[in-house]
């Protein structure tokens, strides 16, 4: 019998035939959205890698290390404002082309249902860690109005988790278009909307790439001087 | 383009249905108000989203109210249903809810289309609906060229069709000169002021043809079509299009034309046949382009319940070289172990001697790349290339200009590349992706110029397939057609 007959692949449209194992059927593993095809083109993060961002360092050149993190970390954790904001980053999967298209998909063309095939990780690192209240990084409001939904938040919800909204954008360009150095000096981006909320707590924050990892500094950044305990950050792909 | 955001209350004022529409002219339209060109520009015929217009929503609103646009809704819901006005889907797995931010609430959206940006259940689709562009262009054929007698016969029915509408599948084997036969009936469309699109699966030909048909009517605006066209907010009489691009439309078209119909993806994608069905004028002209229609089309023609023209026989009046079959034996398991099986390495080794250029066709790039060092231990300028190479453009030219031997190929070498003088096999013919239209493309490789008439084609398999035998023998039977008709002299 083969009751996953009538999925489809969510990228491909092809059918999913997977083998049905008693692992699987005990642990609930639930549905598949992928096809085997396209899972494979995902790439965990695996190894040895930058202990602050996750960023996968066994390929990278010995310069670009400073022991366990990365060269990249080592700037910011050089800077007096910036060290211990954010105490941990943890990503799921190489930013590889077929990760980019899939974000791309996702997000830019807004193909909400694409959030679902992360929710078991996400579970997962969940379940791992505790956390007391899960923020996704927002978007301003025409951005917000452009696309008809916060993938950040997307990804939160459809992994079963309640985010809360307690920061806001104060600045709208997109980060895409701009060099590292333009977006570590941007003025601030976030505001905490209620600091009451955060005081004592500790925070993960939610994203859909880590790139350079200015983005959730800022947002950690203004949450730990709203009162936060710790805030780490969750995103699905490290570039 | 961003748009303020607006509370729902609001927005749900603002589309107004049909009915108000009427009610608005029949107060007396106010004719102070003149057409907005550009907007009638981008509109005429197409249907699109407020977000694929530059105009604030609050003018598209205004122009809907005074009756030069109707909007629709994006998906409308019937009973458990859900239909995509956009691209007809109504395949429920192809749609899903989303918390909406523009509407706040469950938004369900099709994702069938998506691809051309999203339509969800609260984004309308606007159609213009004032008075339409009219043309008329007499004498605008200004291509030299003549047609064969069978070309001749062809280009009549075209006419006939357009004329008179209903549908023509014109069935010519590759190498039989389709767009030329389209020239008269265009010109005769287009002096009745008829809108013709010619719509084809490939980007790649729409590029192509463009030039082609701009040089063949100079006094005639064409545009063409594809993601990223510079072209997407102007009319045209002509349109050279993506059949994806076709979804943008609706009731445009006079006389629709698409070329290569069996081709990928137009043949599998059931959204695109719908497309090009409600991009057509209900009493419009529907011309299908193929050397290779599927079999139930086949039957319907030659039972004749389908209006068809058959070219059997290239311009040139030589015969289309028919394909041998080669059984090569395990040819996986040979390459596995690291040697190309006896046959082919006897065929290939041939080709290499004579100095003759030839395309290896493979099922799989994984084969193909496993092959490739074995070829090149003979003759090391031999190259591959499939789908996703970077250098795919570069390989084909180095292979025109006669710099590579020998290209191994994917199917995507299949249609569209003519080479004067190569020779073709095919390793592994009885592969599921070898469908008998895919083997009479790849067969129709050869033999293209008419200074190069023949060619070798061999299909090296392991074991017979249907598609095999069928493409085979659709290929003899128009040779055989063409001989009964006086079109080849052999």
């Amino acid at each position: 019998m083969d009751i996953y007959e009538k999925n489809r692949c969510f990228l491909c449209q092809g059918n999913i035939k997977r083998e049905i194992s008693w692992v699987g059927f005990f642990l609930n593993q639930g549905e598949f959205y992928l096809c085997e095809k396209c899972e494979k083109k995902l790439e965990k993060i695996r190894g040895e890698k930058c202990s602050l961002c996750s960023r996968p360092m066994e390929k990278l050149p010995a310069k670009f290390k400073k022991e366990a993190i990365c060269y990249d970390c080592y700037l910011w954790e050089k800077e007096e404002k910036w060290r211990g904001v954010l105490e941990k980053n943890i990503s799921l999967y190489v930013y590889n082309e077929f990760m980019a298209e899939l974000i791309a998909r996702f997000k830019y063309r807004g193909d909400y249902v694409l959030a679902k095939i992360f929710a078991a990780d996400i579970k997962g690192v969940l379940q791992r860690n505790e956390f007391d209240l899960i923020v996704p990084i927002p978007l301003s409001n025409e951005r917000l109005f452009e696309r008809g939904f916060n993938q950040a938040e997307a990804l939160a919800r459809e992994a079963g988790m309640h985010p809360v909204s307690i920061l806001s954008r104060i600045h709208s360009e997109k980060q895409a278009k701009k060099s590292r150095q333009e977006r570590i000096h941007l003025p601030e981006v976030f505001s905490v909307t209620n600091p009451i909320q955060v005081k004592e707590k500790t925070v993960l924050l939610i994203d859909d790439i880590y790139t350079t990892g200015s983005t959730l500094r800022h947002a950690a950044y203004v949450l730990k001087k709203a009162g936060a305990k710790r805030v780490q950050s969750l995103t699905i792909a490290r570039g | 383009m961003i748009f303020p955001q607006k509370d729902q209350s609001k927005k749900s004022e603002s589309f107004i249905s049909n009915d108000e529409k009427q009610v608005v002219i029949g107060k007396g339209f106010d004719d102070t108000l003149s057409i907005d060109e550009q907007l009638r520009e981008w509109l005429t015929g197409r249907m699109l989203l407020f977000d694929e217009l530059p105009f604030p929503v609050e003018y598209i609103e205004q122009q809907i109210r005074l009756g030069f646009c109707t909007s629709y809704h994006g998906i409308e819901r019937k009973g458990n249903h859900y239909i995509c006005n956009r691209c007809k889907n109504t395949d429920l797995s192809l749609f899903s809810p989303f918390p909406c931010a523009r509407c706040q609430k469950e938004c369900v959206y099709c994702r069938s289309c998506l691809m051309m940006g999203r339509v969800s259940e609260c984004t309308p689709l606007v159609t213009w609906s004032g008075l339409e562009i009219s043309f008329s262009y007499p004498n605008s054929l200004h291509w030299k060229g003549g047609l064969s007698p069978s070309q001749k016969e062809a280009s009549e029915k075209i006419i006939n069709v357009i004329k008179n509408g209903g549908d023509l599948l014109l069935w010519a084997v590759c190498g039989a000169g389709k767009t030329e036969m389209l020239f008269e009936g265009i010109a005769h469309g287009l002096e009745r002021g008829k809108r013709i699109a010619i719509a084809t699966p490939r980007a790649d030909v729409v590029l192509e043809l463009t030039p082609r048909i701009k040089q063949a009517f100079p006094d005639v605006p064409v545009i063409s079509l594809y993601g990223g066209s510079e072209d997407r907010h102007r009319f045209a009489p002509l349109v050279i299009t993506t059949t994806h691009q076709l979804l943008r439309f609706e009731r445009a078209f006079d006389v629709m034309i698409i070329d290569e119909v069996d081709a990928f993806p137009f043949s599998a994608d059931e959204m695109l046949q719908k497309a090009a069905e409600k991009a057509k004028k209900k009493d419009g002209s529907l011309i299908f382009l193929t050397a290779t229609p599927e079999e139930k089309w086949q039957r319907e023609c030659i039972s004749g319940k389908r209006n068809c023209v058959i070219l059997p026989a290239r311009y040139h009046r030589h015969r289309i070289p028919i394909p041998k079959f080669h059984w090569c034996g395990n040819w996986k398991g040979a390459i596995q172990k690291g040697r190309i099986p006896q046959s082919i390495l006897v065929w290939f080794r041939k080709r290499l001697e004579m100095g003759k250029q030839a395309f290896i066709f493979f099922p799989e790039i994984q084969w193909m790349e496993r092959a490739l060092p074995l070829f090149q231990h003979y003759a090391p300028e031999i190259e591959a290339v499939h789908s996703e190479d970077p250098q795919r453009k570069e390989k084909v030219q180095k292979f025109r200009e006669g710099n590579i031997p020998i290209l191994l190929t994917t199917t995507i070498l299949e249609r569209g590349v003519t080479i004067p003088n190569i020779d073709v096999a095919v390793v592994g013919a009885e592969s599921e992706i070898f469908t008998e239209s895919a083997l009479v493309q790849i067969a129709g490789r050869v033999g293209r110029s008419p200074q190069f008439p023949t060619g070798d084609i061999t299909f090296f398999h392991y074991g017979k397939t249907r598609a095999m035998i069928r493409a085979r023998n659709q290929l003899l039977r128009m040779n055989r057609e063409a001989r009964r008709k006086g079109l080849i002299d052999d």
